[in-house]
């Protein structure tokens, strides 16, 4: 007995970037006002961080709230009505609550339901690993247009006193709407993790240790040398294969967008790659700080929205921290 | 065959320069990295990256805490030659 061949998904050729959404924390934070509690000053934070000012949530705003501010600017920025959208992909380490995900309630809220949704926990490399997934969820032809979104209030897993990486933090959000396309617009991904160094970047505590007293609210920590090497050596290495597995060298590039950790590991990573001057290199950390996953969406947003770079052009981003975990890719600018 | 203190200074006092402009003879083997030449963790890891190209040898991250001094560095660098 003859049975009907099974349908599979019609593959696309090529996906890209349609548009990009942001949103920042309300509150303008400065050096001084984190200074004091980490015995430290404007001048000190500013030569080791580039930070001036971070960006921060109040009390009534949260990290939700954020995402879909950034994810409602992307849509409306995609030309697409919020219901065509098939899948979203939501990146952050914030979300209070470990089940249900952030990403069906974000749905929800922007219209988007009944659209497959999912969180993913990548952390600084968050938004890159979502741009990966939402590349192979158009092409592989699951999903017409996918929401990537990554929002942090990295506020909420801070302590005042901490001086390897709470004054660095802010609070944001950033998305995109990735959908099928007629020319390439995303590069094969060079990604991975390095579980040898799973606590470099971490919270001091679990919450099963805070439930059974055994430590205070769980905050984030850093070993900064150790991820300061990482970030810089390592990642050049990643940012090199990933212009390699595109097909383009560092010369065609329009921008180079990394994860916006600290200026000294972006100013490192420029001497590294050997990036002529025509490339513009996102340096949003100096007002937004470091918002982890959002970060790379975030500087941009801003590259774009101050026409230091133009749609079209090529981006290097590269998004890398707590797992450890990385990935890179070139995109074309929205 | 292990390199010879003095070459090993030297290097490092150019490396320590490149990074942070500090005069090379002001690098010295009884400095302190931190109280004396002012060079932060950062850049203290730039130093040691750059020390592990130009000597070709490896500093592990832990041991890099163990380096308070110039001397400190010149004489793990000279042991791991």
């Amino acid at each position: 007995m003859s049975r009907p061949e099974l349908k599979q998904y019609e593959l696309n050729k090529y996906s890209r970037i349609y548009s990009l959404g942001a949103a920042r924390g309300e509150l303008v934070v400065t050096n001084d006002d984190v200074a004091g509690p980490i015995d430290s000053s404007d001048e000190w934070i500013r030569q080791r961080t580039g930070i001036i000012t971070r960006r921060r949530a109040g009390k009534d705003t949260s990290m939700m709230d954020l995402a879909v501010a950034a994810a409602k600017e992307a849509i409306a920025n995609a030309g697409i009505q919020p219901s065509e959208i098939e899948a979203v992909v939501f990146n952050t380490i914030t979300h209070p609550y470990l089940t249900p995900s952030a990403a069906t309630l974000l749905a929800e809220l922007v219209g988007a339901n009944p659209a497959a949704a999912y969180d993913v926990s990548a952390a600084c490399a968050g938004y890159c690993y979502g741009i990966a997934q939402a590349d192979a969820l158009v092409r592989s032809g699951v999903a017409k247009f996918v929401l990537v979104v990554a929002a942090e209030k990295l506020s909420d897993i801070i302590d005042p006193t901490d001086r390897s990486i709470s004054f660095l933090l802010g609070d944001g959000a950033g998305a995109a709407i990735v959908g099928p396309s007629d020319t390439p617009g995303i590069s094969p991904t060079v990604w991975g993790s390095d579980g040898s160094h799973w606590d470099a970047v971490s919270m001091t505590g679990s919450l099963l240790d805070f439930r059974d007293g055994k430590t205070s609210w769980p905050t984030l920590r850093q070993e900064g040398q150790t991820v300061f090497r990482w970030a810089v050596w390592e990642m050049a290495k990643v940012a090199k294969k990933a212009l390699e597995v595109a097909g383009i060298e560092a010369k065609d590039l329009a921008a180079l967008v990394t994860h916006q950790a600290n200026i000294r590991i972006i100013d490192e990573m420029v001497k590294q790659l050997a990036l002529p001057d025509s490339v513009a290199v996102a340096r949003d950390i100096i007002n937004t700080g470091n918002t982890s996953a959002a970060s790379v969406p975030l500087a941009m947003h801003e590259l774009l929205r101050t026409g230091e770079v133009k749609s079209g052009g090529y981006a290097l981003q590269i998004g890398f921290g707590a797992g450890l975990a990385f990935a890179a890719q070139v995109v074309v600018l929205p | 065959m292990a390199l010879a203190q003095a070459d090993v200074l030297a290097g490092l006092a150019e490396i320590v320069n490149d990074e942070t402009g500090i005069a090379t003879e002001a690098v010295q083997l009884d400095k302190h990295f931190t109280n004396d030449l002012d060079i932060d963790s950062i850049s203290m890891m730039t130093i040691v990256v750059n020390c592990e190209d130009k000597f070709g040898v490896k500093i592990p991250d832990e041991e890099v805490k163990n380096l308070e001094t110039v001397g400190d560095a010149v004489n793990f660098i000279v042991s791991a030659s």
